[in-house]
């Protein structure tokens, strides 16, 4: 690991302050302690923002106010989240083992990087860690990687297939959650699904935040109404990360039709996506499982698997529907 | 380079440490406290599980230089006035190890496993605080990893500790020996 500096910061105004090119700020260190001791991460100065007292979870509006630094496990074990928000209880539930859930805060949580091989591998290219050194992935091992989304159809030096890996942050993209930020430049209000981003042609960038920039707290809306749920297909029962995943709230009407439904699936794109195709398809629609089949249909269209992920758009179809049927009155 | 102050076990202990320093080397290293186990360092396996302010943490992904002021609670220190902790009793009882490498973390992490509130994602009624069934420990338990396979015998360990003394007994026990 490369030798860092370290400094505690108190409060929120006073880490922006400390923060400088090369910094980065420490919440948890799950996944970015892990990335030093790989060489991906080579901070030379760390910002410990674990005690800036951002630790509260606080009624906000009609919803819920997160501070940045709640553990995740905290987070989920709130009884507010537990029955007013359980797609996002269970989501932060399905994410890491419970000593990581402890250790983890919601602000890292959103942050965290990729975990495609070649990007936690220095000895192999990758555009999201090396600019312009290529991606082995659209060749390679991408069983795990992307369908939607990515840039695999760019030229070599911009390619990226890698997924972001936040059960949480799949549930807050259906929730419309606010990440509230603040930076150099002042603070601000970045919506739900919009602090991630696609590669496109910056695979190294994975938000839309700048250098500097902290989120301080995760404000959630009221929910919206209907019943809803998270769903996660991994490769084994327990700490693994999603192949694919799924946020869903359904509301259907006394007469059978979708009054509204929220869908956002995770383990299928650079950003956790929201299915707005498949929510305008199913809006108005007969809660059946024939127009589940055909609003699923109509957000995967827009899918690119590569050769050998395939299966994942046929998994996102079943799990969309399936989810659904589960959800129905 | 840093200053650091933490009690393990109950003894404060001031430290100059470098910032690249976990939580698991300062342990092992500087306080020759070798109990707790170095397995894959990268937070997947928990043989380096200790209790962090009496809450379960893998010590290879928490920097020392981090953890001023911190209360923590090996392997090591589960054992009070001679007398076995439940769990390392209920371990010996069921014979849940093989070679024993994981069992300091399985300890230390059943120990802030059995004070934790609030469901699983296992959890059919996340209002409700379910009872620890196999199930349960299995679910809350799989960030510890077993080679020798002895998954069976630890759960049916922590089973029987769960059972005896109750989730909120457990917790005083555990934090009472650190504090």
């Amino acid at each position: 690991m490369k030798p860092f500096e370290y400094t505690r910061a108190r409060d929120a105004g006073d880490a922006v302050a400390r923060f400088r090119a090369g910094a980065m700020y420490l919440g948890g260190g799950t996944n970015l302690v892990d990335l030093m001791r790989l060489g991906v991460a080579e901070p030379d100065h760390l910002v410990d923002v674990s005690r800036v007292g951002g630790d509260r979870i606080e009624p906000g509006g009609d919803g819920l106010l997160i501070g940045a630094g709640v553990r995740n496990s905290d987070l989920a074990a709130h009884p507010v989240v537990r029955e007013r928000y359980p797609m996002l209880a269970r989501a932060v539930l399905a994410g890491a083992s419970g000593q990581v859930r402890n250790m983890a805060t919601i602000g890292g949580n959103l942050l965290q990087r990729t975990r495609c091989p070649y990007f936690q591998d220095v000895s192999k290219p990758c555009n999201k860690r090396q600019p312009g050194s290529g991606c082995p992935a659209v060749a390679g091992d991408h069983r795990n990687l992307a369908i939607l989304g990515h840039s695999a159809g760019l030229e070599a030096a911009a390619q990226c297939v890698a997924t972001h890996p936040s059960d949480m942050a799949v549930a807050l993209a259906a929730l419309d959650a606010q990440v509230h930020v603040t930076g150099p430049d002042g603070s601000r209000v970045v919506p739900m699904p919009g602090l991630h981003r696609l590669p496109g042609d910056e695979p190294d960038r994975d938000t839309v935040l700048r250098p500097g920039d902290l989120i301080t707290a995760v404000e959630l809306p009221p929910p919206p109404p209907g019943r809803s749920t998270y769903r996660k297909v991994r490769e084994r029962a327990s700490f693994a990360f999603a192949l694919v995943s799924l946020a869903a709230v359904l509301d259907v009407g006394r007469d059978g039709t979708v009054r509204g439904c929220r869908l956002a699936l995770g383990g299928v794109a650079h950003t956790p996506w929201r299915a707005a195709r498949a929510e305008r398809a199913l809006t108005g629609a007969p809660a059946t499982a024939e127009e589940f089949t055909r609003a699923a249909g109509a957000e995967l269209a827009e899918a690119q698997p590569l050769p050998r992920n395939g299966y994942k758009v046929t998994l996102a179809r079943n799990l969309i529907v399936a989810t659904l049927q589960e959800l129905l009155p | 380079m840093g200053d650091v102050t933490v009690r393990v076990n109950g003894t404060p202990h001031s430290l100059d440490v470098d910032s690249r320093m976990s939580l698991l080397d300062l342990l092992r290293e500087r306080l020759g406290l070798t109990g707790t186990k170095k397995g894959c360092d990268h937070g997947q396996c928990g043989a380096c599980t200790v209790l962090i302010d009496g809450r379960r943490a893998v010590s290879c992904l928490a920097l020392a230089v981090a953890q001023d002021g911190a209360d923590v609670t090996t392997v090591e220190g589960l054992a009070a006035d001679g007398a076995l902790h439940p769990l390392q009793a209920a371990f010996i009882e069921r014979d849940a190890f093989q070679c024993g490498y994981c069992t300091p973390g399985q300890l230390c992490s059943a120990a802030g496993m059995l004070g934790e509130a609030g469901p699983s994602v296992v959890t059919e009624d996340l209002t409700a605080d379910p009872p620890l069934s196999a199930a349960e420990i299995r679910e809350r338990m799989s960030g510890n990893l077993c080679r020798c396979g002895a998954y069976v015998n630890i759960v049916a360990a922590i089973g029987d500790v769960a059972a005896a003394g109750g989730a909120a007994d457990m917790a005083t026990a555990v934090t009472g020996t650190a504090r």
